[in-house]
């Protein structure tokens, strides 16, 4: 019985920490695809972010620097991209490959250049890191079964950024549902005539949702190379951009089925670390190859079939282009 | 995407090198390509890159060095390095011995030196590590460090060498603690899995969560990841193939270490002295091609009792009284 309690509580410990920087990465898309944006080029700027924020840390050796720098740099990249796709109304999804692009190639040329260890970083210690925060309590409550663990190390002893992912789904669902800006934003992706013919400027409120996106990569790269990592290594996100998309996409771009998305993603790889090795009921030892594919696997059967129909903005991927 | 750009990049410094530096008379020179992870992965790579710098310090001879970035780079690399001259070509890592049977063919007269694979040609010297007998000594050193009779393994990518490492382990450990458990995680199928640390972290918490106080990691850059986790978790870790004992003091237990540095070494030095011989070598602890590494960073962490217990088994090993199982030879981890 307290193994399995033990289990559970380590398996949801495991998805929080990996949900973390595809729930922030999914709402940075949210507000670009929600303003007729499409942004494929969340992973260039988690990438560059997280390269930002280690390097930062890495000089300053403060963390707080480290998370500034990254919302900065990732900030940059989404400026270029509105400038290319609001501004010229270029290619949104060409814009999007190119920053991947650029942002891979430049980390690991800047981080050779610069620390000459071979497209790393080096390694942070402690206080230029966001450490998991000790909640008041834990030490007591930590003899009450499952309870006391799950508030520990679920709930407490995760590190800053992940809290701050946690109040961006709520904060996201709030800002576009309840504000007048969300109103603007969403009608923005659906009808941008609409809107302008309401006299509102349909590029500066497509460059504050780009801005947006930005800030909240930036945080989800900080989070992998300062939180949750302890340096930048080389093509640190590993497709985490295009599974925040997927996410996204999966949860039919609304903030709170987003949430479930990344979740199903976190936890299905968290699970695969753990059934690696491990006997199960009837089957016994399964190939570490099989269990590998079961987030995909997990994915397109979703996809295919359970979620049902899943439709982007209208106006998504569509420069607009006022009618004369 | 991003590797096609490296790789054009490389090319064009490559090719900017070739211009500007033909090769000059009939100097003794060296070539090297690493393979993933890089020369600095603080691991196996760098362990080269250690030996050929020793060489170079003593020798002033300059050296020339490639790090891949795709896998058709291999054989590409071990051809540039040929048609400029090179002497003596060291690949590094096991999946550079088709690259090294192709090209060590066209080039007869140049030798060349694969660690961690075996190609058998005339021009070819392959380099094997009794990788088992080191993970032994490491196995009994985590069961003895052990309080909650639990001890991990982290491995790279799961291919038979690693299974190696782990076969190894896991007779350590029982040969201390007959009822120990042993949990063993591979980060992945696929190269990739040697530089993935954040995964390597991840796998590493989990079997944290389930009891495990000391985790050997025998996953190239990935296992940089292990280390760090077990740092913050307060637990232990092992180190693999360079002395690993200095990235966190206190933490590290202790690290199994391949001499490669030795390795590569010796066949540069026998290549210039004209000593070099071709033909497959194994080199374990009776060699001093594995072992453990003991220095100030971990020494507060084994105990007299443990060193002496370590040294009589190593002791047996060497004597052929104590026998470790191959995972290749025995196929799959029996013993």
């Amino acid at each position: 019985m307290d193994d399995t309690a033990l289990w559970i509580v380590s398996l949801l410990a495991s998805t929080v920490r990996l949900a973390t920087p595809l729930v922030l990465a999914a709402l940075a898309g949210f507000y670009s695809e929600r303003a007729g944006v499409v942004d494929i080029g969340l992973e260039g700027k988690m990438l560059t972010g997280a390269f930002a924020a280690a390097a930062t840390a890495t000089a300053t050796g403060s963390p707080w620097a480290g998370l500034a720098a990254a919302i900065a740099a990732s900030l940059v990249l989404a400026l270029v991209h509105g400038f290319a796709c609001i501004t010229h109304r270029g290619d949104q999804v060409v814009a999007g490959v190119a920053i991947n692009t650029i942002a891979a190639g430049l980390t690991a040329v800047l981080a050779n250049a610069w620390f000459d260890l071979g497209g790393r970083t080096p390694s942070l210690d402690g206080t230029q890191r966001f450490l998991g925060l000790h909640f008041p309590l834990t030490d007591a409550l930590r003899g009450v079964p499952l309870l006391g663990r799950l508030y520990g190390e679920v709930v407490g002893g995760q590190n800053l950024l992940v809290y701050l992912a946690v109040l961006a789904v709520p904060l996201t669902s709030w800002v576009a549902y309840r504000t007048r800006f969300g109103l603007r934003l969403r009608a923005v992706g659906e009808n941008p005539a609409a809107v302008d013919t309401a006299g509102i400027s349909v590029p500066w409120l497509r460059y504050r949702a780009v801005l947006i996106t930005g800030a909240l990569c930036g945080v989800a790269g900080a989070y992998l190379s300062i939180a949750q990592g302890a340096g930048f290594q080389e093509n640190m996100t590993a497709g985490k951009g295009y599974l925040a998309l997927a996410a996204l996409i999966l949860g039919k771009w609304r903030p709170y089925p987003t949430l479930a998305g990344c979740l199903l993603f976190a936890a299905t790889d968290a699970l695969q670390a753990r059934l690696q090795g491990v006997a199960l009921p009837v089957v016994g030892a399964v190939p570490v190859q099989i269990i590998e594919v079961l987030p995909y696997i997990l994915t397109v059967l979703l996809l295919a079939g359970f979620v049902g129909k899943s439709i982007p903005p209208k106006a998504a991927g569509q420069a607009y282009v006022k009618d004369r | 995407m991003s590797r096609a750009i490296r790789a054009a990049l490389a090319a064009a410094a490559l090719l900017s090198c070739a211009l500007s530096a033909p090769k000059a008379d009939a100097a003794f020179f060296p070539g090297v390509v690493f393979d993933y992870g890089g020369k600095y992965d603080k691991s196996f790579n760098e362990g080269v890159l250690t030996g050929i710098e020793r060489f170079r310090r003593e020798t002033g001879v300059t050296y020339k060095a490639l790090e891949i970035s795709n896998d058709v780079q291999r054989e590409q690399y071990l051809r540039r390095l040929a048609e400029h001259g090179a002497d003596i070509i060291l690949a590094v890592g096991f999946s550079q011995a088709p690259a090294v049977a192709k090209v060590a063919k066209e080039f007869p007269e140049i030798k060349f030196t694969l660690i961690d694979g075996v190609v058998k040609l005339p021009n070819v010297q392959s380099i094997l590590f009794s990788e088992q007998e080191g993970s032994y000594l490491v196995g009994m050193l985590a069961a003895l460090s052990s309080k909650t009779h639990t001890v991990g393994f982290v491995g790279g990518m799961d291919i038979p060498l690693i299974r190696r490492f782990a076969c190894g382990y896991e007779q350590g450990v029982k040969a201390v603690a007959p009822d120990d458990h042993v949990i063993t995680n591979m980060v992945g199928t696929t190269p990739a899995a040697w530089s993935d640390p954040t995964r390597g972290g991840e796998l590493a918490k989990s079997q944290f969560d389930r009891g495990v106080d000391v985790v050997f990691a025998a996953a190239g850059q990935s296992g940089i990841g292990v280390l760090q986790a077990a740092k913050d978790a307060g637990k232990l870790s092992i180190g693999v193939d360079s002395n690993q004992n200095h990235l966190f003091p206190g933490s590290v237990l202790t690290s199994m270490v391949k001499r490669v540095d030795v390795a590569a070494y010796n066949a540069i030095k026998a290549a210039q002295d004209g000593t070099w011989q071709p033909g497959v070598r194994t080199l374990g602890l009776k060699e001093d091609g594995v072992g453990w590494a003991l220095d100030e960073n971990n020494a507060k962490l084994v105990t007299p009792e443990m060193k002496a217990e370590l040294d009589a088994a190593s002791a047996e090993i060497q004597a052929g009284t104590r026998k470790v199982a191959n995972y290749d030879e025995t196929n799959g981890c029996k013993y």
